[in-house]
């Protein structure tokens, strides 16, 4: 199945847009967020035009239907990814909450020596690598701060492949946790979670998937990948902003202790002491982002009919042709994998003698949106040797005109800055 | 968008051949900036003299990584600051910041900050702003440092 891509186009209203009074945009960004098809928007509109009002304790017909259309959204989800049921998906505001949810309750266990499995202390070894994003990092770093636990961490090798050769010494009978991304969000490499999993579980350690930049771009089962806990965000995937989730299992999600304390997470409350929810909503305090719940499940609902494999392989075509295209130009150097295997649809490169904000503003001049800077990834970027790198992202709406137009912005970034001698 | 109304050729005179570049001993006080957003950084150096009106910068050395805007602010900076009273640098800081927050509306004085008018239309574009002000931040802190030692206990 292909993609028609000219009728994709026409579902994203804000890619008719232009600007700089008058250049069409070129919109290669949505690995920092996607734009929103016409489905999602007016699953928005209709759920506030027609049904809003808060779940699970109004008692009036409205409630009713927006604590349908919410749970409804959740057991949609579930489908989308493969959970065994709606139970095991907990709505976030985003994928950065949801790696801090396991990461506080975490705590939360280990600071009431409560709950063995995810109690941690001094002798405890959380696993994490180096290509991952700050909200794969920073979580972990305050957890072992807070627990005397020590984070340990895989390398990348120098053509942005996961560095596994040390992984006996790092996944040990110490490991509590190992925690790493489906796809890294700046090489474009997609990890081998499935051995990642087998090792962890042989060691009687849980695994945590940073899935934001894996469940827009293709088929993800929670089952198929052996993970403990997969996180997800909305708006990357077509999806409202204030939205995402975290899967796990549900043994799991019933053993671990509550994150955010509130309305609607408990069970039963005295002045003295609690009981909670079962999950998943035991993890769900306060009013959640409802509207955006449903638009979420609408995007998924969109991907899912659009189909997860041809849009995969729509992106497997874009990076090819992205890879061959920037590989020809002097000067530049991608980084990640140069091969399009076991790779997504993104692309980070530096251009000698030309600075990635300069590129990148060279490139929106051009009507090219893309990003420039470290990608929440400062510690990837210093392995691989760079202080910056541009990134183009590609998504289904992209076109392969699009990719030549972003490798005709470049050579013309060296142009005007007269680097190489041109 | 015109590119030449961010990137002025003496921006880019700046950027290809900077002025004052490269770290200078002695110095009185060294600081280190980063621009969290992409991770450029400044190591700057100040050294200030004694003189009847108070100090003045007597050098202002820098080791700029960053985009063509950075690196040119931090020569515009040293070529502005150096041979000048201590105190007259703080007022350029100043007016030079009010230029990066006027949102393409400030009408800069040359008379008074010479080649950072150039900069002028930096102020139009948010992401960029602080590049221009990377290395004004870092002589602020390093100069204010530098004065500070030189306090009479």
């Amino acid at each position: 199945m292909t993609l028609d891509i000219v009728r994709i186009r026409k579902d994203f209203p804000i890619l008719e847009r232009q600007v700089h009074d008058g250049t069409p945009l070129i919109y290669l960004d949505s690995a920092n967020t996607s734009q929103k098809p016409r489905q999602v928007l007016d699953a928005l509109a209709d759920f506030y035009e027609r049904h809003n009002a808060n779940i699970h304790r109004a008692t009036h017909q409205l409630g009713e239907e927006a604590t349908q259309a919410y749970e409804g959204a959740r057991a949609r989800l579930a489908a989308f990814i493969g959970a065994a049921g709606p139970a095991e998906v907990v709505f976030t505001k985003n994928i950065s909450e949801a790696i801090n949810l396991v990461a506080y309750a975490m705590g939360n266990a280990s600071a009431t020596g409560q709950s063995g499995r995810f109690a941690l202390g001094p002798g405890d070894e959380i696993v994490i690598s180096e290509m991952e994003h700050h909200s794969n990092i920073v979580p972990w770093q305050l957890l072992c701060q807070r627990t005397g636990a020590t984070l340990r961490w895989f390398g990348v090798t120098a053509d942005g492949r996961l560095d596994t050769s040390g992984i006996d010494g790092l996944i040990t009978e110490r490991t509590k946790l190992v925690a790493v991304a489906h796809q890294s969000n700046v090489l474009g490499t997609i990890n081998p979670v499935r051995a990642l999993a087998d090792r962890a579980h042989a060691a009687g350690a849980l695994l945590l998937v940073d899935a934001a930049q894996s469940v827009p771009h293709m088929p993800v089962d929670v089952a198929a990948l052996g993970a403990d806990f997969l996180g997800f965000t909305g708006h990357k995937m077509c999806g409202p902003t204030g939205i995402g989730v975290l899967w796990g299992r549900r043994e799991l999600l019933e053993e671990m202790p509550p994150f955010l304390g509130g309305g609607e997470m408990i069970e039963d409350v005295r002045m003295e002491r609690s009981t909670f929810a079962p999950p998943p909503h035991k993890f769900e305090a306060g009013t959640m982002p409802i509207a955006q719940a449903v638009g979420l499940a609408a995007a998924a609902d969109y991907l899912g009919e659009t189909g997860r494999d041809a849009i995969a392989e729509h992106e497997h075509g874009l990076i090819a042709h992205a890879l061959e295209a920037l590989a020809g130009i002097d000067g530049l150097r991608i980084l990640g994998p140069a091969e399009p295997v076991d790779r997504g649809a993104a692309i980070s490169f530096t251009v000698d003698e030309v600075h990635p904000h300069d590129v990148s503003q060279v490139l929106d001049s051009r009507g090219v949106a893309v990003r420039a800077g470290h990608h929440c990834a400062w510690p990837l970027h210093r392995a691989m040797g760079v202080q910056a790198s541009t990134r183009a992202s590609f998504y289904l709406y992209n076109t392969h005109e699009e990719v030549d137009a972003l490798a005709a912005g470049i050579v013309e970034a060296q142009r005007f800055f007269g680097a190489g001698g041109r | 968008m015109r590119l030449e109304s961010l990137y002025q050729e003496i921006i880019l005179d700046h950027y290809r051949r900077p002025h004052h570049a490269g770290l200078r001993e002695p110095f009185d006080a060294e600081v280190r900036h980063v621009n969290p957003v992409c991770g450029d950084e400044v190591t700057l150096r100040v050294t200030l003299k004694d003189s009847d009106g108070g100090p003045v910068v007597a050098d202002v050395s820098y080791d700029a990584l960053g985009c063509s805007i950075s690196q040119a602010s931090a020569s515009v900076l040293s070529d502005l600051v150096i041979g000048r009273p201590a105190s007259e640098g703080m007022k350029l800081n100043d007016e030079f910041l009010a230029l990066m927050q006027s949102q393409g509306e400030g009408a800069p004085d040359e008379d008074v900050l010479g080649d950072a008018v150039a900069f002028a239309g930096v102020s139009k574009y948010p992401a960029r702003i602080k590049c221009a002000l990377l290395a004004w931040m870092a002589w602020k802190d390093a100069t204010a440092q530098a004065m500070g030692e030189r306090e009479p206990a």
